[in-house]
């Protein structure tokens, strides 16, 4: 790893003055995929900005008809919370669900939206839920925050400080598990809403994570496993790698999203 | 350029001054000499530096020393108490939960941490709670066991 600055300011107006430095800086919140990225050398920012001083990004609140995560609020935090699993159970799953305690004891929401890798479990339940990004400067639809594998919406003097998540009437996250780091080879996030059905898909798309809007029309017609029968998931543009050819993923979009529908009830 | 940091490590206070990409791992073994927190993969996968930061679970090859500045550590060190054992590290003696025991500081560091939440873990609780601590030795049997028996020990002190 090479060297660098390290700061850790106290406030979100400090931290954004070390953004807009000059320099090579990139923000820090758990480091769980920061160190490893500067392990490899595969970034070398000249400063790093460690944002877990920062009160404000951190905690839980239920705001009317959604609940309101802060960006440094970790996995296992939101795995643990009492508002998330009466409001959003699966949203608290998900969480739980993801690599081990120790990377959830340390992992954040802000990070892992952030960093956007395409088999991470945040981005289906954002989609899903129809969740909006909050950053310093102005609020986004999930949609328009992913911006493909790796990518978001995000711009270089940009902080994302909390996500609001609207209750769905009901939903479920089931994800087939890559079974050494338990990222997602193909998870399926469904939400019945006030809307109609969300269904959202992540680990299987070259471009990130998804909506499949024929099971969707059908699940909103119908909201029963059995609705999804005979509609299959086109294997173009999914990812093909060691884990799984793109047709096994595109079959498994099919398994996983009838899994969470029974699982939702 | 260094960093000054300052924590409590073990019970005691520590400081020195580090580089900003000096591992919490590598503060540890490096410049406390405490050897017992090792480094199996360095990629945060294997959970052989697993060591607790304010009493939770993190792995120290991915956590800078500066990140857990004013914090409290402890480390495999830590536990016995003046040469008795810790009931877990006691448990995995017992019931042979360890063979090579490069795996084990880790094994004992997250399990302690996972009887916080539940004082009586069951064997699904535990090796769902293992994923993130690899063993080569001992397929990982008895390292149940021994966690088993330890939250049993742990909850009945
Ligand atoms: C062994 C292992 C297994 C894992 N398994 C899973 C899994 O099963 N599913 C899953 O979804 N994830 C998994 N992860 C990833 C994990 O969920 C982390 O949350 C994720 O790595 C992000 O880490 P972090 O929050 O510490 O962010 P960091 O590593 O600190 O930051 C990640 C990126 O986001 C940027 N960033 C962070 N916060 C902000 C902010 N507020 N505003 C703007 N930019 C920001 C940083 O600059 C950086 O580029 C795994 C990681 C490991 C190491
Ligand atoms: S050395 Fe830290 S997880 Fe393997
Ligand atoms: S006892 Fe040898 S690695 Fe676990």
């Amino acid at each position: 790893m090479y060297n660098f600055e390290y700061n850790r300011p106290a406030s979100l107006d400090d931290a954004l003055k070390a953004l807009s430095s000059g320099e090579e800086v990139k923000l820090m919140a758990g480091g769980q995929t920061l160190i490893p990225t500067l392990k490899q050398r595969l970034a070398q920012p000249s400063k790093v900005v460690d944002l877990s001083g920062i009160a404000e990004l951190k905690g839980i609140t239920v705001e009317g008809n959604a609940v309101v995560i802060g960006a440094m609020t970790t996995h296992a935090t939101v795995a643990a919370s009492a508002e998330v699993k009466a409001k959003i159970p699966a949203l608290a799953n998900l969480a739980h669900g993801i690599g081990d305690p120790q990377v959830r004891n340390r992992g954040t929401l802000g990070g892992s939206i952030s960093n956007n890798d395409p088999a991470a479990d945040y981005p289906a339940a954002l989609m899903a839920l129809g969740a909006t990004v909050h950053t310093n400067k102005r609020q986004l639809a999930a949609e328009d925050f992913f911006a493909g594998m790796f990518t978001t919406a995000l711009e270089e003097d940009e902080i994302l400080t909390k996500v609001s998540f609207p209750v769905p009437e009901k939903a479920a996250y089931a994800k087939f598990a890559q079974p050494a780091s338990r990222y997602a080879l193909v998870g399926v996030f469904v939400a019945k809403t006030s809307g109609g059905v969300r269904v959202a898909v992540t680990g299987a798309g070259e471009d990130g994570v998804f909506r499949v809007s024929d099971f969707e029309a059908a699940l909103s017609k119908n909201f029963a496993a059995s609705a999804l029968d005979g509609i299959t998931v086109p294997a173009d543009g999914l990812n093909t790698d060691i884990h799984g050819a793109a047709d096994y993923r595109a079959h498994l979009i099919g398994v996983m999203a009838k899994r969470a529908v029974q699982a939702a009830g | 350029m260094a960093i000054s940091v300052s924590m409590t490590v073990n019970g005691k206070t520590v400081s020195g001054d580090v580089e900003a990409r000096t591992l919490l791992v590598q503060f540890l073994r490096e410049q406390l000499q405490l050897t017992g927190t090792h480094v199996g993969c360095d990629t945060s996968q294997c959970g052989a530096c697993v060591v607790h930061i304010d009493g939770e679970s993190v792995k120290s090859c991915t956590v800078l020393a500066a990140q857990v500045n004013g914090t409290s550590v402890t480390t495999i060190e830590g536990l016995a108490n003046n040469g008795t054992l810790h009931p877990m590290q006691e448990a995995f003696r017992e019931h042979h939960g360890l063979q090579c025991g490069f795996c084990t500081p880790g094994m004992v560091m997250s399990a302690i941490d996972l009887v916080k939440t539940h004082p009586k873990p069951d064997e699904h609780t535990i090796r769902e709670w293992l994923e993130g601590n690899i063993c080569r030795c001992t397929g990982y049997h008895n390292i149940v066991k021994a966690i088993k028996a330890g939250a049993e020990k742990m909850s009945a002190a």
